[in-house]
């Protein structure tokens, strides 16, 4: 619902209007927030999502067939791309078993328990926003703002970071990075 | 009294101290006004908070604060946050101990169906499925019919949420149990 993203990257991304993306995301956030600004400016080609009951106009694109909408339980999104980002080729999930999700995939039985084969997502632009980051691109990230950020932030060929918060290195604790450094391409202020 | 109130409070009563809840969107979100004072529930949003409180007063609203829906929310004293693959590893790995969540319908095998209608609405299953494969006990909390429409159906006309079958079904009007290993 837009939270922890990187309006600023957005906002850029809407000005040099950068088309016929695929965006994979938990959900297309309100028309005017987030993701949501990319779907309104339809520079969406197919998004792979968990929800967008909250924007009516990804809806309509989805509908009109301007715009391909991949639904993915959360839980299993995420694990789709915590897995591309470590290196895995998939995950195995109960998780949509009987229900439509399951159409198309494999579906394996591991310790007389019934799974679904779920691939491997990875892309080649992470944009993720932090709390704080230093000079070398470890970040932390803050409350609820969290969420996809720091998986994300490692299933990507780039990865793009705006952050609340840039400060000299040493002033994160060890403790507290929760993206390490190396992981970071580009870091961007946010003012 | 209204029946969201009534399905509330009834629900309110499941809930022990010390368990792990999830509370869905809708009549869900007020079990949590209907918990006595003083009773310890770790209530968790899924985008990554364990300990999440009531609305924040008027003009103390966190913009990095809010639960699943987006709508700014507290945190209480020892709440902590996480990351979503955490989140939904408490979900999936068995550390939940009750969700309660919304319906569209759910029939006689205690399958739901609470996500979508078929060229009609589709918002999305978010969490849904990943909360009544996963979580320990499910309850839904839904008015019993809709518009004269039965929601208690034989059997889902809707695109079903998961295989499991739900553990409580609670209106305004009956309070449903399925028996273990019931769906027909």
């Amino acid at each position: 619902m837009a939270v922890g993203t990187p309006e600023r990257v957005v906002d850029e991304i809407v000005r040099q209007n950068k088309r016929d993306l695929t965006i994979i995301a938990n959900d297309t956030a309100t028309p005017d927030k987030g993701i949501g600004k990319l779907v309104a400016a339809k520079l969406l080609r197919k998004a792979i999502v968990s929800h967008i009951g909250l924007n009516p106009e990804t809806q309509r694109q989805m509908m009109a067939g301007e715009l391909e909408v991949q639904l993915v339980p959360q839980g299993t999104l995420i694990e789709r791309i915590r897995a591309g980002g470590f290196g895995l080729g998939g995950i195995l999930t109960a998780t949509g078993v009987g229900t439509p999700v399951q159409d198309g995939k494999q579906i394996v039985k591991v310790a007389g328990k019934t799974f679904l084969v779920e691939a491997a997502l990875r892309a080649d632009f992470a944009v993720v926003h932090a709390f704080v980051a230093d000079y070398l691109g470890n970040l932390g990230y803050a409350l609820t703002a969290r969420n996809f950020n720091p998986v994300i932030a490692m299933a990507a060929d780039t990865v793009i970071v705006s952050a609340e918060n840039i400060v000299p290195v040493g002033v994160i604790s060890p403790d507290h990075v929760m993206t390490p450094a190396p992981v970071v391409d580009y870091l961007v202020t946010n003012p | 009294m209204e029946p969201q109130v009534i399905i509330a409070r009834r629900i309110a009563g499941e809930i022990k101290a010390g368990m792990l809840v999830n509370l869905g969107i809708g009549i869900p979100t007020a079990v949590a006004n209907y918990i006595p004072e003083g009773l310890h529930v770790f209530f968790q949003s899924e985008n990554g908070l364990i300990g999440t409180g009531a609305p924040p007063q008027e003009g103390m609203a966190h913009p990095m604060l809010t639960d699943a829906g987006g709508r700014p929310v507290t945190a209480l004293p020892g709440a902590c946050t996480f990351d979503s693959a955490i989140s939904f590893g408490l979900i999936r790995g068995g550390h939940l101990d009750l969700t309660v969540l919304g319906g569209l319908q759910v029939d006689q095998r205690g399958y739901l169906a609470n996500w979508m209608i078929p060229n009609k609405m589709v918002p999305g299953m978010g969490g849904a499925m990943d909360l009544v494969s996963g979580a320990k006990r499910v309850i839904v909390a839904m008015q019993h019919s809709a518009k004269g429409a039965a929601k208690i159906v034989k059997k889902c006309t809707l695109p079903i949420t998961a295989m499991r079958p739900v553990d409580l079904v609670v209106t305004e009007l009956a309070v449903i149990g399925f028996r273990e290993g019931n769906p027909a």
